[in-house]
């Protein structure tokens, strides 16, 4: 409140306030950067050789679950949880797989359409399923966790299907320097098309409201049943291009769900989402996910065991969340 | 104004429709053993014949050790928590005793699979009790960790190789005068405790005052960090036990043994009517849940569905059941 008056008042400070302001907003993505940045000289040191090959398959095997961790902020941030992104991913990337086996270039464009059409549908079946019988959200989406990795199965039995030249095409190699990895920057790309626009709507104001109070956002005008029904969408949507991206680098579909929900979850928290709503953005989850992604490959650089990575990204993931958590209670003090 | 409602109160007081409410929400117990009538005449009609004394002692033997984990998740999500590690733990625990039990001897390898299982309770105590994590990160983080170290225990243990225990193949399988599970010697006095806990002493109260108002309750006077430890470590310590019946029951020892049943233990609780807002709830109910998730996956592997088909209805009907249990419930 005080910033905002002193924007007003005395124009000549006004961009440092506004500089003050941007830091405070996004002090937990810039610290995660930080510890990016730490982590990739730590792996430039750990292994000597480690370039642009290393980043683009870095870019490749985050992808995924980068994508699922946006899906997962999306249904967090209004105050919601979904534990089906997985089944959802799987099922996505089934039939992305099965509809584009042994047809044309072109037709698999159409298909990629359909799958994200797809994501929104069944987004809006758990959204509507959370609204309407008000079971709490993580009852719900547990149960929809089932169905949607029975319709997987039903599918497709045994991992199979194909995938479009072009759209694998589209996740590997380099775009313009060998630095910048064609993963990235579709990850980006795609993130910012839809996100952005959505945060500086209306709609996206309205994810924000019914997430830190549905009371005050109702009683402000904001329709809570369909922002809550958008926010499961946009987590469909979000999940749909995950399983895209899981057909498309590994060119089959699998109808079993990866650990993708669990991870997403552990994504959203490090990424300084408030599970309890309405606090944080799309791009903390992202870095976090390359951040534990990176840990692990470093691991593997060092000869420790990957059964020990696991215990390190739990163990951060608790550390984290602890030392987030005593800050907070500072502050309440 | 008494006046009038009066001659409402003398007819019996199911026959109105808030009474029907009442008794849902006070006895949630009832409509949910109607419930389970129902699925047996289902299971009855789809198969005739199948329904005898050995039948319902297979689906008791199914339901006992997922009713264990359930547990777990009742008393947690009465403090308005959850226990997602209780998958990792009961794995862990059945694998340490099939790894150890050659070199130690069967009653030290089950009390260090207990001491690590209560050790990883602890921590998820002190997480969610003095750091004020939530509950579900705290556990999740928590079941990572174990699935970890479990595997690099694996990788250690690989050359002397692993058995379960014939007292655990004994306890989880066997059944007597061929109707009656013998698991129910370990689950019997479990259930009487743990329904002792939560309604007979001042911890279970506790439980239900943490959940149904933490504000309220720190203000009387409660620790609540205190509790939770204690909760979460009675979780983990029920979640080992359980692990040593499913590695029993499936002759089996591997590290993700268990990890199937995580989400039907909460599937259990929250049809057995126990809110995962906290303050509301049994286990009375829980057991019911459990035993209505075994008879419910029965008739669907009884008709000859595939897989797929399975996990949808299965999918389908927790949110039916959970659906039709807010609707009645909430006025």
């Amino acid at each position: 409140m005080s910033t905002t008056v002193d924007t007003a008042m005395e124009s000549p400070t006004a961009s440092r306030g506004i500089f003050n302001r941007f830091i405070r907003r996004n002090g937990w993505t810039l610290g995660l950067l930080g510890i990016l940045a730490l982590l990739l000289v730590a792996t430039k040191i750990i292994q000597p050789n480690y370039g642009p090959a290393g980043i683009q398959g870095l870019a490749i095997s985050v992808l995924p679950l980068a994508l699922a961790a946006v899906a997962q902020t999306c249904a967090v941030l209004a105050r919601g949880i979904d534990l089906s992104i997985g089944s959802m991913m799987a099922l996505t990337s089934v039939v992305a797989a099965v509809l584009m086996d042994e047809r044309s270039e072109g037709f698999a464009m159409l298909v990629v359409f359909g799958v994200m059409l797809l994501g929104l549908v069944l987004g809006a079946i758990n959204g509507s399923l959370v609204v309407f019988t008000r079971v709490p959200d993580i009852v719900v989406t547990l149960a929809m966790l089932f169905v949607w990795a029975g319709c997987a199965l039903l599918v497709l039995s045994t991992p199979g299907g194909g995938s479009a030249e072009w759209l694998g095409q589209l996740t590997r190699g380099p775009l313009l320097s060998d630095w910048v990895p064609k993963a990235a920057v579709l990850l980006i790309v795609v993130v910012g098309v839809i996100w952005v626009p959505i945060r500086r709507s209306r709609l996206g104001l309205s994810l924000y409201a019914v997430g830190s109070d549905p009371v005050a956002a109702f009683r402000s005008g904001v329709s809570v049943t369909w922002t809550k029904i958008f926010s499961y969408m946009l987590a469909g949507l979000f999940s749909a291009m995950a399983g895209l991206t899981l057909t498309a680098t590994t060119g089959i579909g699998t109808p079993v769900p990866g650990p993708y929900t669990l991870l997403s979850v552990a994504a959203v928290v490090l990424g300084g989402v408030s599970l309890a709503g309405g606090r944080g953005g799309v791009f903390g989850p992202v870095i976090a996910v390359v951040i534990l992604s990176l840990i692990r490959t470093d691991m593997t650089f060092l000869n420790v065991d990957t059964n020990l990575a696991t215990v390190a990204q739990g163990l951060i993931l608790v550390g984290v969340v602890m030392v987030g958590s005593l800050i907070q209670l500072r502050r309440e003090r | 104004m008494s006046l009038a409602e009066t001659p409402a109160k003398s007819r019996p007081r199911w026959t109105t429709a808030s009474g029907i409410r009442a008794l849902f929400r006070e006895r949630p117990i009832v409509p949910l053993v109607g419930l389970l009538a129902i699925l047996v005449v289902v299971s009855e009609v789809i198969r005739p014949g199948i329904v005898s004394p050995n039948w319902a002692g297979v689906m008791v033997r199914a339901a006992i050790p997922l009713a264990i984990l359930a547990a777990c998740q009742t008393m947690t999500m009465l403090t308005a928590g959850i226990d997602l590690s209780v998958g990792a733990v009961a794995s862990m625990s059945g694998f340490l005793v099939a790894t150890l039990v050659a070199d130690t001897g069967l009653p030290l390898a089950i009390l260090i699979a207990l001491v690590a299982a209560a050790l990883v309770g602890l921590v998820n105590g002190v997480g969610s009790g003095v750091f004020r994590v939530h509950p579900l990160i705290m556990t999740l983080a928590m079941s990572l960790v174990v699935l970890g170290l479990a595997n690099v225990w694996q990788l250690i243990r690989v050359q002397t190789g692993s058995g379960v225990p014939s007292a655990f193949r004994t306890l989880g399988a066997n059944m007597v005068f061929g109707f009656l599970p013998l698991s129910l010697v370990l689950f019997i006095p479990l259930a009487i405790l743990v329904m002792f806990l939560l309604n007979r002493t001042g911890f279970g109260r506790l439980l239900y005052a943490i959940g149904d108002n933490p504000v309220a309750s720190r203000l009387s006077g409660t620790k609540s960090w205190q509790v939770l430890i204690v909760l979460y470590v009675i979780s983990a310590i029920l979640a080992g036990i359980a692990g040593f019946l499913y590695s029993g029951l499936t002759n089996v020892a591997s590290v993700t043994l268990a990890d199937s049943a995580l989400l039907p233990s909460v599937a259990a609780a929250v049809i057995g009517g126990t809110s995962i807002l906290g303050g509301r709830g049994g286990y009375s109910g829980t057991m019911i849940g459990a035993l209505i998730l075994a008879v419910i996956s029965s008739i669907l592997s009884s008709l000859g569905y595939p897989e797929a088909i399975r996990q949808i209805l299965f999918g389908a009907m927790i949110v039916f059941v959970a659906a039709a249990y807010t609707r009645i419930t909430s006025d």
